[in-house]
């Protein structure tokens, strides 16, 4: 397995043909086919195209939670398509930050608690872990509601919590679906802006799925799917 | 991981206390069943363990158990007392006499004839009277339940008179007795006065009650009486077991006390597997997103198997709490047999082991096959 690649001088996802299917004979659904696709550390793309149009099954395979049928998948410097179960495993754990439509946040733990789980799933000591994870917090203005639970914050709180859980490892790739579909339109904006502001590093790549166009000025690259396929790959100016 | 485990646990707290309540059912039905059980096991033998001191029972080869009572020739003893290696022996007589109560009605009770000369096998806890005054004419020490059915409501006061099998008996002691097997009161007299009360037989010595000389083992001498006098000799603990085995033999106890532990067994699983499994399956979107950020699978079961040993450790400690707390009360308010030695906190160790093993491995299962992408579907 080589070694990470530098940052900017290789990209950080490299997709080469690749295709996914879902289900045998009558039931099969073409989810993905034929995928290429390059993203560079430092960037901030953005997957767009109509529902059903693959866009949760390409980041799924991006991050490893997702086996292509066919197709070559380089991730942070690693051939996803060839790697055991247990090295994937590790690979989301050490590289990948996630954001998902559903909050997916823990009710029983705190806000601090819950941005620490990927501390915690590394082997950080407790108190350690946590105080990541409030500086982390805090950089995203939730330094005063720590010990609330999920249940006590608001929907784009909530969603601030997931971003810092995503983020308090420090991942070299962070994928995010459809991270403001449940807010409101102001909710939605400042959930962007922290995205835009404190997750775009040079050494990270971060993919935003979305079907909101409010978004779109955020990205750095706008890739519009379409049936399985990627239509077009345009900088954000030329969108706007 | 584990603390996180812990916490999504207590956090669901209906689910939690409803795990907890189906491990607390099975520990207190089957500790508090497996202790009834021992409880009466260990009145069948309570006569044998009242009698302190020797350390052999000679009694007739077909003797069963301590209640089946084949009565031997007086020179049985002398034929004892004739094997080498045997350092002493005496006479013991157990029978059922009928006392006359106050009202003219009668009451059955167990007679003991301890050895004249000895007194041998007599009881430990007189607490009004004494022992020696035993050897007065017509004297019996009685137990407490005996003194109280024949004067209800009566203070204790020694030198009261009654009829036993219509003869002059009178109470110079009262002693508190392990509870019998058949809850008869005990009364004890000598062994010459026992067989005056006794209705006339031609053979009356229940057992000989014999020691080994000092450096010898008791099985050995048990051994040696066998083979030299034809009779059965066996060691104390080896009758109390005899005893035991006939009564799990040749009656329904064990037979109705397993069914009910059976029964506490399978509800208690069938509770706690189900609200397990309910609770897995409500957290699988939890657990699918720590299986997305990297949550191996072995770490996934273990964190499963920690729930799973937490609700079974605080459910077999309340379980056995409370059954202990019922065996409390019983004895302090009824005359229920009682008894919780270690091996039926083993057992119920066991049994709630094996219901948190069960109800994890029907969850765990789910959990461990469950696909971390499903975190990304809405
Ligand atoms: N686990 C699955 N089993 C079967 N079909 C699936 C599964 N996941 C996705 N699909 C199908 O694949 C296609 C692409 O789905 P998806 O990637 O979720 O689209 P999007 O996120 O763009 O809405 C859809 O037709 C969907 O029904
Ligand atoms: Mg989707």
């Amino acid at each position: 397995m080589p070694a990470s690649a530098p940052p900017n001088t290789t990209a950080a996802i490299t997709l080469r043909g690749v295709t996914k299917e879902f289900g045998r004979g009558e039931s099969r659904t073409r989810a993905l086919r034929g995928v290429d696709l390059d993203i560079p550390y430092g960037e901030l793309l953005m997957l767009v195209g109509p529902s059903g149009c693959g866009k949760t099954t390409l980041v799924s395979i991006m991050a490893g939670t997702l086996e292509p049928t066919a197709g070559t998948v380089r991730s942070l410097g690693h051939d996803l398509t060839t790697m055991t179960n247990g090295r994937k495993v590790r690979f989301r754990r050490d590289h990948v930050g996630f954001i998902f439509q559903a909050t997916n946040l823990l009710p029983a733990l705190s806000a601090v608690e819950n941005a620490a789980v990927p501390l915690l799933i590394a082997g950080w000591q407790r108190q350690r872990a946590l105080l990541a994870a409030a500086a982390m917090l805090d950089r995203l203005g939730l330094g005063d509601r720590l010990t609330s639970l999920p249940s006590e914050l608001s929907g784009g709180q909530q969603q601030r919590v997931t971003i810092a859980r995503a983020l308090v490892h420090e991942p070299r790739l962070l994928v995010c679906d459809e991270p403001t579909s449940a807010l409101d339109a102001e909710n939605g904006r400042i959930t962007m802006e922290l995205i835009r502001q404190v997750a775009v590093q040079p050494d990270r790549a971060v993919v935003v799925v979305t079907h909101d166009p409010r978004a779109y000025p955020f990205a750095d690259r706008i890739a519009t799917m379409e049936d399985g396929r990627i239509e077009s790959v345009t900088t954000a100016v030329d969108q706007a | 991981m584990y603390w996180i485990a812990w916490k999504m646990l207590i956090g669901n707290r209906g689910k939690y206390l409803g795990i907890i309540f189906g491990v607390v059912f099975a520990a207190l039905l089957i500790a508090q069943q497996a202790s009834i059980f021992c409880g009466l096991m260990s009145l069948t033998v309570s006569q044998i363990r009242d009698v302190e001191g020797p350390a052999i029972w000679v009694m007739d080869e077909n003797v069963q158990f301590v209640d089946d009572i084949k009565p031997l020739k007086d020179t049985e003893l002398f034929r004892v007392k004739g094997v080498p290696g045997v350092d002493w022996a005496v006479r013991f007589y157990k029978g059922i006499g009928r006392a006359r109560l106050q009202e003219g009605s009668y009451e059955q009770m167990i007679l003991l004839g301890l050895d004249d000369a000895t007194l041998i096998g007599a009881p430990q806890d007189v607490f009004l009277g004494s022992i020696a005054a035993l050897r007065s004419p017509d004297a019996v020490i009685i137990d407490e339940a005996g003194y109280r059915r024949i004067w209800p409501d009566e203070p204790f006061q020694l030198g009261r008179v009654f009829e036993m099998n219509d003869r002059r008996a009178v109470v110079v002691g009262i002693t508190k007795a392990s509870r019998t097997f058949q809850s008869f009161p005990i009364l004890y007299t000598r062994y010459s006065q026992a067989v005056r009360f006794a209705p006339p037989e031609r053979k009356v010595l229940s057992f000989v009650l014999a020691n080994p000389e000092p450096g010898l083992s008791s099985q050995e001498v048990c051994d040696r009486i066998a083979a030299q006098t034809g009779l059965q000799a066996l060691t104390r603990s080896q009758f109390i077991w005899q005893t035991i085995w006939y009564y799990l033999q040749k009656t329904g106890i064990p037979i109705n006390f397993g069914i009910t532990v059976l029964l506490g067994f399978i509800v208690g699983t069938a509770i706690a597997g189900q609200t397990f499994y309910l609770f897995t399956v409500e957290n699988i979107r939890q657990f699918g997103a720590l299986k997305a950020m990297g949550t191996g699978n072995s770490t996934i079961l273990l964190m499963v198997l920690s729930q799973a040993a937490n609700v079974g450790l605080i459910g077999y400690g309340v379980g056995v709490g409370l059954a202990a707390a019922f065996g409390w009360w019983t004895q302090t308010t009824t005359r229920l047999a009682f008894f919780m030695p270690w091996q039926v906190l083993g057992l119920t160790a066991a049994a709630v082991f094996v219901i948190v093993l069960v109800a994890s491995v029907l969850s765990v299962r789910k959990v461990l096959v469950l696909d971390p992408a499903i975190v990304f579907r809405g």
